[in-house]
């Protein structure tokens, strides 16, 4: 028996918010270590309160989550929450320490470990996100795309099992779109991406995921997925005008 | 997205540099600067003498000024955070009880002159020393002083987000003003104030949203109610030393016009 757990498993999760409004209605996902798949889904499909199951921030009011075997419960949180790094939509949410160095060395201090390490694994997240020489400037003086990237090194830095990234493909102008696409594509963290943005799913994702109505509707490869005119009208998922999947390499 | 362009707020009151007032821990700048207040504000403002030694601690400001290479402009623009202790100091003039005199052709109150002027004096020599202290210290540098000070952690974490947030919110503000202007709206009369206040209400709504996204993002990397921050480096008696030298300097100038006044 050496087949490794699952990099992340959601087991029949359904989800309520305290006012009455069910988000979620039973989500089955797993994701194998290495594995990059993207979520899709319109606004309002339950996307973003899915991701803050993954790490606990809310809790499952039915089913299981799972992050590399260890459930995502009370007593294993803060492990969980080095497993599962999240990088929000907006990085001024998710850099708010004074300097960019600073900010990448949040987690990692928080996981008490001792200084030399904690250099070092800041230097090798920026690095990773190529804003090595950005450690100590502020946040709101680097370019919107330099931001995303170094949120992406705020969680890179705890060394996690999966990196969920919500939305990172808004906002970008072209050349921060692909200059992030390289840095994903260089990770070899197990990644689930989510996103309507879909030539960004196809670029970075093999497979994809589709959420609608609080449920997974589609799980299948990105291109056939994305070829799939029925499907993709039937969960108000677009391609851009001219876009062929299929005829992307 | 306000992004790349450099920012006003707070970190415009800085002037970057490498003396050796640049250069001294903050904590003990800040320190020095309270100490520094203490005495001004310890100095009587009925004594005879009061007044030579308000000159003596504005020019114990001007030689760390000198030294810091921090112009008379900037430590002039400081200044303007005073106007309303001025218009106060002005009213206590025309106001206090008591004998009066005149002052070109307007009766006034002595004890008022008085009680107004050294309210001024000590209000501009504090003002002077903070502003030597934001022009020579980072905004962040500040807040490391402040917590090795043991301010509480609450308290820092307000103040390194509020420094952190200011230009954010600030850049919102102006979007919204830009985006009301664009559609032909003046701040002309008070009648304004119906389409100011819900833009105020809306801006709010935004930060504390904002905030609570921030926190969300604080928690999925580990946050427990402890800012952490990197090592401290231990600070010798010549750094001590450097920085007591100005309260130390202001406290001789107070005991000379006890002792001599």
């Amino acid at each position: 028996m050496s087949t490794p757990p699952p990099s992340l498993l959601v087991e029949d999760l359904a989800f309520a918010y305290p006012d009455g409004h069910q988000a979620l209605y039973g989500v089955d996902l797993r994701l194998e270590p290495g594995e990059r798949v993207a979520m899709l889904g319109p606004n309002g499909a339950g996307k973003t309160t899915l991701v803050l199951h993954l790490n606990g921030i809310l809790r499952a009011g039915r089913g299981r989550v799972e992050v590399a075997g260890l459930p995502v419960a009370g007593r294993d949180l803060r492990e969980v929450r080095r497993r599962v790094g999240i990088v929000f939509q907006d990085p001024d949410d998710q850099l708010f320490m004074p300097t960019v160095g600073e900010d990448v060395a949040f987690g990692p201090r928080n996981l008490g470990l001792p200084e030399p390490e904690v250099g070092r694994r800041v230097a090798d997240a920026l690095a990773a996100v190529d804003m090595a020489d950005a450690a100590d400037r502020p946040p709101h003086h680097l370019s919107f795309g330099q931001r995303r990237r170094v949120a992406v090194a705020t969680v890179l830095s705890m060394q996690p099992e999966v990196l969920v990234l919500d939305e990172p493909s808004s906002n970008l102008d072209p050349a921060g779109r692909r200059e992030l696409a390289e840095v994903l594509q260089s990770l070899s963290v197990t990644l689930l991406m989510v996103t309507h943005d879909l030539p960004y799913a196809l670029q970075l994702c093999p497979r994809s995921v589709v959420l609608d109505g609080g449920v997974v509707v589609a799980d299948g490869p990105t291109r056939e997925l994305l070829a799939d005119q029925a499907l993709l009208a039937a969960h108000r998922l677009e391609l851009p005008f001219g876009f062929d999947p299929r005829a992307v390499r | 997205m306000g992004a790349g362009h450099d920012s006003g707020g707070l970190a415009a009151r800085y002037v970057p540099g490498t003396g050796p007032v640049h250069r001294l821990e903050p904590h003990l700048k800040l320190v020095a600067v309270l100490g520094f207040a203490l005495v001004v504000v310890a100095t009587p403002v009925h004594a005879g003498w009061a007044p030579a030694a308000y000159l003596g601690f504005l020019v114990l400001l001007l030689v760390v000024a000198r030294i810091a290479g921090v112009g008379p402009g900037r430590l002039g623009r400081g200044l303007t955070v005073e106007i309303p202790f001025v218009l106060f100091a002005v009213l206590l003039v025309f106001v206090s009880r008591g004998p009066r005199t005149e002052v070109l052709g307007l009766s006034v109150s002595q004890s008022g002159l008085a009680v107004g002027g050294g309210l001024l004096a000590k209000a501009t020599l504090s003002v002077l020393a903070a502003t030597l202290l934001a022009a020579t210290t980072e905004p962040r540098a500040l807040l490391r002083g402040l917590e090795r000070l043991r301010l509480p952690q609450v308290l820092v974490q307000i103040l390194m987000f509020m420094i952190r947030y200011a230009d954010v919110v600030g850049g919102e503000l102006r979007r919204m003003r830009v985006a009301r202007e664009s559609r032909g709206f003046r701040a002309r009369h008070l009648g304004a104030l119906r389409v100011l206040g819900p833009a105020a209400g809306s801006l709010f709504i935004r930060s504390y949203e904002r905030g609570e996204r921030v926190h969300l993002a604080m928690l999925s990397r580990g946050y427990t109610g402890r800012l952490p921050t990197g090592p401290v480096a231990p600070v010798g008696a010549r750094s001590w030393t450097t920085a007591l030298s100005l309260p130390l300097a202001a406290g001789a100038v107070l005991l000379t016009g006890s002792l001599v006044g």
